[in-house]
């Protein structure tokens, strides 16, 4: 699919390009807008991402997916936007747990609750999902940035570390930080659901 | 009183391991001390049912479809770049 649109992408096919737009306008936005601090600096930041495409498009050599080099276009282009913003960056959690979950032998001190009676059983995802969102962008950057790239898009760890241009370690650590908080989140409201 | 095998997990550490468990990226001695203890620990078991579920909902968050201006707006710009 990517080979044949592609093409068509460098023979200026506006309609490929209406199709590339309709399908990345939105997760470039989210990226973009957990990147920096205001939703026109995002979306300023999207705009020059597709410039970027489309000037860049016969250089692209096809190594990596199409979209795995639309969002390192991106990345780097959100990250100058929002350097220039001076971020202050919060502080990240240490622990995938609150310590305060364990006895003194580092086991569970409470039991820990089964979200659905039957492990396979599934949460209705149109309830969960905006808090989710919000409990996303209350996340600290680089964490969300991960999570929305390999859990939101979906793209493997490697195509991750190459977007952000991060080790295999420090994209499993903040995926891991990231799902983790997720995961607390989620858990103190169907607790008190 | 209970004690602990120095090769065995305790629920703090196991919790650490989930995602590396998860992206298969545990050594082969890590991943057996890792899932003898879920075998063995019902609430390690019912949080990497949360964490599994937890990766679930994320990928159920859909963009909101794009609208009609914004797209009108980007042929515009790109018939100009183009055009450059
Ligand atoms: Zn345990």
């Amino acid at each position: 699919m990517d080979v044949e649109l592609l093409s068509r992408l460098r023979n200026g096919n506006e309609e490929a390009f209406v199709k590339l737009v309709s399908w990345y306008q939105q997760p470039m936005l989210r990226l973009a807008r957990s990147m920096v601090s205001s939703h026109a600096v995002a979306e300023e930041a999207v705009q020059d991402t597709w410039m970027g495409v489309v000037r860049g498009i016969d250089r692209f050599e096809g190594r990596s997916a199409l979209k795995t080099w639309m969002f390192r276009i991106l990345v780097n282009r959100a990250r100058s936007a929002g350097s220039r913003e001076h971020l202050n960056v919060p502080i990240e959690a240490l622990h995938a747990v609150d310590p305060s979950r364990f006895d003194e032998q580092g086991h569970w001190a409470d039991p820990v609750d089964r979200w659905t009676e039957h492990s396979d059983e599934r949460l209705d995802a149109a309830a969960w999902v905006p808090l989710l969102k919000s409990a996303l962008d209350d996340l600290p950057p680089r964490q969300r940035e991960v999570v929305i790239l390999r859990d939101v898009e979906g793209l493997s760890g490697d195509e991750t570390c190459e977007v952000l241009g991060i080790s295999k370690g420090n994209q499993r650590i903040l995926l891991h930080r990231g799902r983790s908080r997720l995961r607390e989140i989620l858990d103190a409201e169907i607790e008190r659901s | 009183m209970l004690s602990l095998r120095r090769k065995d997990l305790v629920c703090r550490q196991a919790v650490e391991l989930v995602t590396a468990y998860l992206e298969d990226a545990l050594s082969r001695r890590d991943r057996r001390r890792f899932e003898s203890h879920l075998r063995e620990c019902p609430n390690c078991s019912a949080y990497l049912e949360q964490i599994k579920m937890t990766i679930e909902l994320t990928g159920a968050i859909e963009p909101e479809g794009l609208g009609p201006e914004a797209r009108v707006d980007l042929i515009d710009l790109y018939r100009r770049w183009r055009g450059e």
